[in-house]
């Protein structure tokens, strides 16, 4: 690709080389520590499934047991296969029931017990982790016989709080044109300490993220991929306090693209930062294993930050994201880095503005699938300026050569989208798509928009450099991103997090490659040595 | 009543009484003849509307079992302004701008907001949709006002904490959200709350916080017999208890 923008290809890599800076002692800690969610997540990809007559997970039953029994330092993993191996259960699930009566003495095993214990463990996290490797070759395997749709993929959400409305509601959708779908959850699942299960028909203004609703829409869609000749693809949301946990249940059911942000529940849900840090870094690799596109959260910070005075911010967050999804394991073609058409459209050139800062992403992430947001902020309730916005917004995209658009409601903000809301959301996106789709390649921005994404980066820069010699979980701490001030030791989830004692084994994570650190993962994007 | 209070919708003249409204039918308009019965189904339901003389001017499938229509007409109805009444609001709803204003005017300094859902109830929807910066209906929660700290000590805190806990932060209020109804908890609840805080020891001597309680099975008007300053209903949002909260605590017109 070529630049628009004549970005300094050294100012590039020195905004990359601070993100990575300001991103390191938080990687460190999420090497040196483990969560509750990680925990139970082992014991899913371990076979753990299902919950008790409360609908309480017997992986939330089982981790609560080793904690009370051995603590967590040493992960989960050694104390349950040892019960399994010593206890002559026949799976997890009778060992889970009988934990939850207490009447497993779990302990933590030595010598020739642990490395019983850990083979073992490795065996059966292992079948997990070949579903999560199946799956992914099945989608290519899909995808192959079937078609893939070309960018911009369009991205479409349903949420009616009952999976067997969402399935006719995304699979109308598909047949309208959407190649992506979303489907939003229940309003509060993030803080959530566990994920429910099972088939769900009722949810706050949106459905609840279980393995079953999953499984159920994931097929409904194959059904659908198969009958248009395209593959359409499903997305969820791993975050909140059970991220790394949804993180394996997509990999599991074959979600195609997952919300992952590294800072979104810290900033906009008060989750704690290091519990989210340490969460983050286990789910993205998950989702690399899994082929799956990772999402961030970008656009958020403009709904509550002004769009031209915060737009720095949004680039700051995608530096730092394509930093911990690389150290994680994301390639480049699965980091969907979010962004927003969120400026007040009564500022003087506010199409310039955006034009200027969506330019600027793509050529900051040029192989990243780029996902761009809707207006949401200045959506008033008048519907036919926002109508209007809504193709301004679809222009930007195809002008800028963004990746996944979201499809914007002109009824944004008034209620959840009507049948003919989204039909004509998608009437707009197809005439300024075939109108103007081809005006990306002609399109030359003059000096106002060169300068504008010129001055954007070089806050952005500026700010890093401040992150760096702050630290990047005191500028969180200060209210950077999203003006909001979340302390590293305030929020939701604290008491989930353990420091990993030496002995520390995690049959997940040595599947996933996380060993001693070895080669630079950023070397690459890098291109050379930090100065 | 005088002529001048009489008005009908204006479309391009006085007392034409045009109107457009758009809707989709049930009805697959994708064939000819399904596309007639359509239409006609949609100006038999316009006319029931009142329109009449009424007009499709938009008729458009969507997939093979709806019908999305544009309608124009006119309807006779006449509205006379001398006998509308306007709901009376105990409060006016205000902007954040103008919440954090209020704030800055009248208190001078930030206005300190503890929330809790108490009792046995693990539901945070409610207090986390009022509280947290991510909002609810489309309006960004009490952390998003620059003039209001939050503390959200989140689910099924008790009592005590939460008497403890707001006199420790010098709270100008208490939100206490409850969804689980259960025997009545969610009253037992709001009621145990007033008493907590009418005796504590904290509040002693001292204004005790203003206290709101919240959720989908509240009586709005039983504030008083449950011992609280004021109770939300359903589908609250977080700029109702916002501007709420100013207009008990930080009246306009009054400066620090």
């Amino acid at each position: 690709m070529k630049s628009k923008l004549n970005l300094d290809p050294e100012k590039v890599r020195l905004a990359r080389q601070l993100a990575r800076r300001a991103g390191e002692p938080v990687t460190q800690l999420a090497r040196t520590h483990t969560t509750t969610s990680i925990e139970r997540a082992v014991l899913r990809l371990g076979g753990l499934d299902g919950a008790d007559a409360d609908g309480m997970p017997w992986v939330n039953r089982v981790v609560d047991a080793v904690r009370e029994a051995t603590g967590l330092e040493y992960g989960v993993a050694l104390p349950v296969w040892d019960a399994m191996v010593s206890g002559g259960y026949p799976d997890l699930r009778t060992l889970a029931e009988q934990a939850a009566a207490g009447q497993v003495k779990f302990r933590l095993p030595a010598g020739s017990e642990a490395m019983a214990a850990r083979e073992q463990a490795v065996r059966s996290v292992e079948r997990g982790v070949a579903i999560i490797d199946g799956q992914r070759a099945l989608r290519t395997r899909m995808i192959a016989g079937l078609a893939d749709p070309p960018y911009p993929w369009i991205y479409l959400i349903v949420a009616t709080g009952d999976i067997y409305e969402d399935i006719p509601q995304a699979q109308a959708a598909a047949r309208e044109g959407a190649d992506v779908i979303a489907v939003i959850r229940s309003t509060g699942q993030s803080l959530l300490d566990y994920v429910p299960e099972g088939a769900t028909r009722e949810g706050y203004a949106g459905t609840y993220a279980t393995r079953e609703n999953f499984r159920l829409m994931r097929a409904a869609l194959d059904d659908t991929s198969r009958e248009l000749g395209r593959y359409v693809r499903l997305t969820n949301y791993a975050s909140g306090l059970c991220m790394p946990e949804i993180a394996s249940l997509a990999g599991l059911e074959r979600l195609d693209m997952m919300l992952n942000d590294c800072m979104y529940g810290i900033i906009f849900r008060d989750i704690n930062p290091v519990r989210t840090f340490i969460d983050q870094r286990f789910s993205r690799q998950v989702h690399a294993r899994a082929g799956i596109v990772i999402n961030t959260g970008e656009d958020n910070y403009l709904t509550t930050a002004d769009a031209v005075d915060a737009a720095h911010t949004v680039v700051v967050s995608q530096l730092l994201n394509e930093y911990f999804a690389v150290e994680a394991g994301l390639e480049t073609w699965q980091l969907g880095l979010g962004h927003a058409f969120e400026i007040n459209p009564a500022v003087p050139d506010s199409f310039l503005l955006e034009l200027a800062h969506a330019q600027l992403v793509r050529e900051l992430f040029p192989g990243a699938p780029l996902k761009y947001m809707p207006p949401t902020k200045h959506m008033t309730g008048n519907v036919f300026a926002g109508y209007l916005l809504d193709a301004f917004f679809n222009l930007c995209g195809l002008m800028t050569d963004q990746s996944i658009l979201l499809v914007g409601m002109m009824t944004e903000g008034i209620h959840t989208p009507f049948l003919s809301d989204r039909d004509l959301a998608l009437e707009n996106v197809r005439y300024v798509r075939s109108a103007a789709g081809r005006l990306g390649m002609s399109f030359q921005p003059d000096a106002f928009v060169v300068e504008r994404a010129h001055r954007v980066l070089d806050e952005a820069v500026g700010l890093l450099r401040r992150i760096g010699t702050d630290g990047l979980l005191a500028a969180i701490g200060d209210g950077t991103f999203g003006v909001t001030k979340r302390p590293p030791d305030g929020g939701r989830g604290l008491d989930g997090v353990i420091a990993r004692a030496d002995g520390y084994f995690n049959p997940v994570s040595k599947l996933l490659g996380d060993g001693p650190v070895e080669a630079d993962p950023m070397a690459e994007v890098l291109g050379g040595e930090p100065e | 009543m005088s002529v001048a209070d009489l008005v009908r919708p204006y479309g391009d003249t006085t007392g034409d009484g045009r109107v457009q409204v758009s809707f989709t039918l049930p009805v697959p308009g994708t064939s000819a003849a399904e596309r007639a019965l359509a239409e006609a189904a949609a100006l038999q339901l316009a006319g029931k509307m009142g329109l009449s003389p009424a007009m499709v001017v938009h008729a458009k499938p969507i997939g093979p079992s709806f019908t999305f229509f544009i309608v124009y007409g006119q309807v006779n109805h006449l509205v006379d302004l001398s006998a509308v009444e306007v709901p009376s609001r105990e409060f006016d709803l205000l902007s954040p701008a103008e919440v954090n204003l209020r704030i800055r005017t009248a208190l001078g300094r930030k206005l300190v907001v503890v929330g809790a859902t108490v009792g046995t109830d693990a539901h945070t929807v409610g207090i986390d949709a009022i509280l947290n910066v991510k909002g609810h209906a489309g309006e960004k929660g009490l952390e998003y006002y620059r003039e209001i700290r939050v503390v959200n000590m989140g689910a099924q805190v008790p009592v005590s904490a939460l008497v403890a806990r707001a006199a420790a932060e010098r709270a100008d209020a208490v939100l206490v959200s409850q969804v689980v109804t259960q025997r009545d908890a969610h009253l037992t609840n709001a009621r145990e709350l007033g008493v907590a805080f009418r005796d504590a020891p904290e509040f002693a001597g001292s204004r005790r916080p203003l206290l709101v309680v919240g959720g989908p099975r509240f009586d709005p008007s039983a504030a008083a017999s449950l011992g609280v300053d004021k109770v939300f209903g359903r589908a609250t949002t977080p700029g109702e208890v916002a501007s709420y909260l100013v207009h008990a605590l930080a009246p306009a017109g009054a400066a620090s």
